[in-house]
């Protein structure tokens, strides 16, 4: 295996992002990103970027985003319709067979022109589940108040998740989330879709993040202290509801495991939870103790870019262990309704 | 430069139909029947609604078996803002409901008055919608059971007509709003005005403007540059067959590539007031525009391209975009 590191990283987050399309306010991140590492798009390997037209109703606009890149002469590319997340895992397998030393990842969301807790009800079963539109928000409440039911978290416990993320935000000018809350004013909130009240849902947002990868002596090169993937899994539970055990996710435990998240200890975890719900799921499935401080960043809560939020997830550990913040850190991507898809990978400084 | 964000109203819809297989079909023809139906997994246990896979071990199925149409709420939460294609128009709840006879829950509306009529674990039976076509729908949605109910499974009666697809359109609405350059560009057609950017390292101009220079990978100059509405015909095709979403087009017509004086690419109209044998490649052109008091911000003012009667342009090199340096090497 190659030695492999996230050595540049540029995101933008707003909750709305309605003067500028999304190519016209993803290219000013590429050249961030490019710029911090001093390489042109005709120098990376490969590029691989995530995104979705549904959220948008933007037809290709994965297409024009390319156009950003600036593909002339023709680059070596590909897309996955998912979070950033999977395409930094193709951007690493592709660098592990060794044919190039960097590769350059972005993905976008721009969820404000449309309905997105309506749009998500068309990643269900078509047959049995899409065609009643359940949203977003009511699939999560439900797996919420079976956590309750059965007693793997209380109404106390979502709430300090949700009151540490807007804690955490604070200090993060990429959040949406930011006002302090305690734990006393977000129990005596109503409830938004009971059990879950407004303080344990994301904050929607529109945006993107840029990751640069680069292997072995030319991560060094480019990088005072680059952030290594020492191990990097994903996962995925069954696409059908009824089946699964919603309180906890497999998924996510078996990529910790392969990931290595168990070997040593975790300084740092972002998770890409974008309810307080979830939040609580992945710590249990990572096994992550007190000894972790979890999601510094704020999270997935703070600010929640569909297609965007578990690349950041990564940037954000990375950029902690870049500046030195930290020395081993879990960053998690999911996909799908409850947590269905699980990727995690964990980073180290050296 | 205008910096009032332009939207408009998006809708986007598919009006898909998809087959059903025999284990969802015979499910949905169940459901039409008023007959709700699992599938037994290799375990003995009862999956409802029925797949024609186990999820868990991959495993074909395909031995149907009718449950009750009464059953137990798992869990819940309260829709106080229900949405047009949602079961009910009323607020209602959303649970998860196993039926009897079945091990596994599936998801529905229940309708009841409020969200203190809710909890896990309570009794529901299914509510049958009137008219039934075999849907999901078929099932309006559930109500608290009844004491008296018995909720027998039924039987599917011999020889009905089996469902072997279900339409499940989709339809979502969005506020488009076209990004910098495009709305500079609405803007200005409203005036019969064409602009185009610009690559700030090339000074290659593109029309429609995008905010972006594929060339260069950065964004276009911040002000936008004024092209006439003449230019030559780079390339062009001639119809014959008609288009079933453009009954406003009569072949045969000419689709061409238009491309204006002092812009580095083209972009797809119409020709008019010639007939199509006589367009060539290279020839001059102009915009017609609508009527002045029918302009709109919209690139469809300009209705076509017709001849300027000027001599046609000697296309060299159709290759305008590029890197400089390769334009140099002749490539």
């Amino acid at each position: 295996m190659r030695d492999i590191a996230v050595v540049a990283f540029a995101q933008r987050q707003e909750s709305k992002i309605n003067t500028e399309s999304e190519v016209e306010f993803m290219v000013p991140l590429m050249n961030q990103a490019k710029d911090a590492v001093g390489l042109t798009q005709q120098e990376m390997g490969f590029t691989c970027s995530g995104s979705s037209d549904f959220l948008a109703g933007q037809a290709f606009s994965f297409v024009m985003t390319i156009d950003g890149t600036g593909p002339v002469p023709p680059i070596s590319e590909s897309h996955v319709e998912q979070d950033g997340a999977w395409a930094l895992y193709e951007a690493w397998v592709k660098l592990q067979c060794g044919e190039i030393d960097t590769a350059f990842v972005y993905s976008y969301g721009k969820s404000s022109p449309g309905s997105l807790r309506d749009v998500l009800a068309t990643q269900m079963d078509p047959y049995y589940v899409a065609p009643l539109w359940p949203d977003a928000f009511a699939i999560e409440a439900m797996a919420a108040r079976q956590l309750l039911d059965q007693g793997v978290v209380s109404e106390q416990q979502l709430a300090e998740i949700s009151s540490r993320s807007r804690e955490h935000a604070a200090s993060n000018p990429h959040a949406i989330r930011t006002t302090p809350k305690t734990v006393a004013d977000i129990l005596a909130e109503d409830y938004a879709m009971q059990p879950l009240r407004p303080s344990d849902l994301p904050a929607s947002s529109d945006g993107g993040a840029v990751i640069v990868l680069a292997a072995d002596d030319k991560a060094r090169e480019l990088c005072e202290r680059p952030a290594w993937i020492r191990g990097i899994d994903h996962r995925s539970d069954a696409h059908t509801l009824g089946v699964r055990d919603l309180t906890q996710s497999m998924s996510a435990r078996i990529a910790g495991e392969k990931a290595g998240v168990g070997d040593d200890k975790i300084d740092i975890a972002e998770l890409h939870a974008p309810f307080s719900t979830s939040e609580a799921v992945l710590t249990a499935a990572l096994g992550l103790g007190d000894d972790t401080v979890i999601n510094p960043s704020g999270g997935a809560q703070a600010a929640h870019t569909m297609m965007a939020s578990g690349l950041i997830r990564i940037g954000e550990a990375a950029q902690r262990i870049s500046r030195g913040d930290a020395d081993r850190a879990v960053a998690t991507a999911a996909s799908g309704p409850c947590l269905q898809q699980n990727l995690v990978a964990v980073l180290e400084g050296e | 430069m205008a910096d009032e964000v332009l939207t408009a109203p998006l809708v986007l819809e598919y009006p898909f139909t998809r087959t059903t297989g025999p284990v969802i079909g015979a499910f949905l023809t169940g459901l039409r029947e008023g007959v709700v139906q699992g599938v037994k997994r290799s375990d003995g246990s009862v999956m409802c609604p029925p797949l024609e896979y186990d999820p868990i071990t991959s495993e074909s199925l395909s031995e149907l078996v009718p449950v009750s149409t009464l059953g137990s709420v798992q869990t819940w939460t309260w829709n106080g803002d229900p949405r047009p294609q949602q079961p009910f128009s009323q607020p209602f709840a959303w649970a998860m409901i196993t039926l009897d006879g079945a091990d596994t829950p599936m998801l529905h509306a229940v309708m009841v008055d409020g969200p203190h009529e809710m909890e896990t674990g309570m009794r529901v039976e299914v509510v049958w919608r009137k008219e039934r076509e075999g849907h999901i729908t078929d099932i309006a949605g559930f109500v608290p059971a009844v004491a008296s109910a018995l909720g027998e499974p039924g039987v599917v009666p011999a020889g009905v007509e089996e469902v072997r697809s279900v339409r499940t359109p989709i339809r979502m609405e969005y506020t488009y709003s076209p990004g910098r350059a495009l709305s500079q560009y609405l803007r200005a057609m409203k005036d019969k005005r064409i602009l185009g950017d610009q690559c700030p390292e090339t000074g290659q101009v593109f029309v429609p403007p995008r905010g972006v220079s594929s060339i260069a990978g950065r964004s276009t100059l911040p002000d936008l540059v004024e092209l006439p509405d003449t230019g030559y015909i780079e390339s062009f095709n001639i119809t014959r067959v008609p288009i079933k979403m453009r009954p406003d087009l009569t072949p045969p017509y000419v689709s061409a590539w238009i491309v204006l004086d002092g812009a580095s690419v083209g972009f797809m109209g119409l020709s008019m007031n010639i007939e199509p044998e006589d367009v060539r490649v290279g020839m001059r052109v102009r915009a017609v525009w609508r009527p002045d008091d029918e302009l709109e911000m919209s690139a469809q003012n300009i209705l076509g391209w017709e001849p300027t009667g000027e001599p046609d342009e000697v296309i060299e090199d159709y290759a305008r975009v590029g890197r400089p340096d390769e334009e140099a090497s002749g490539s």
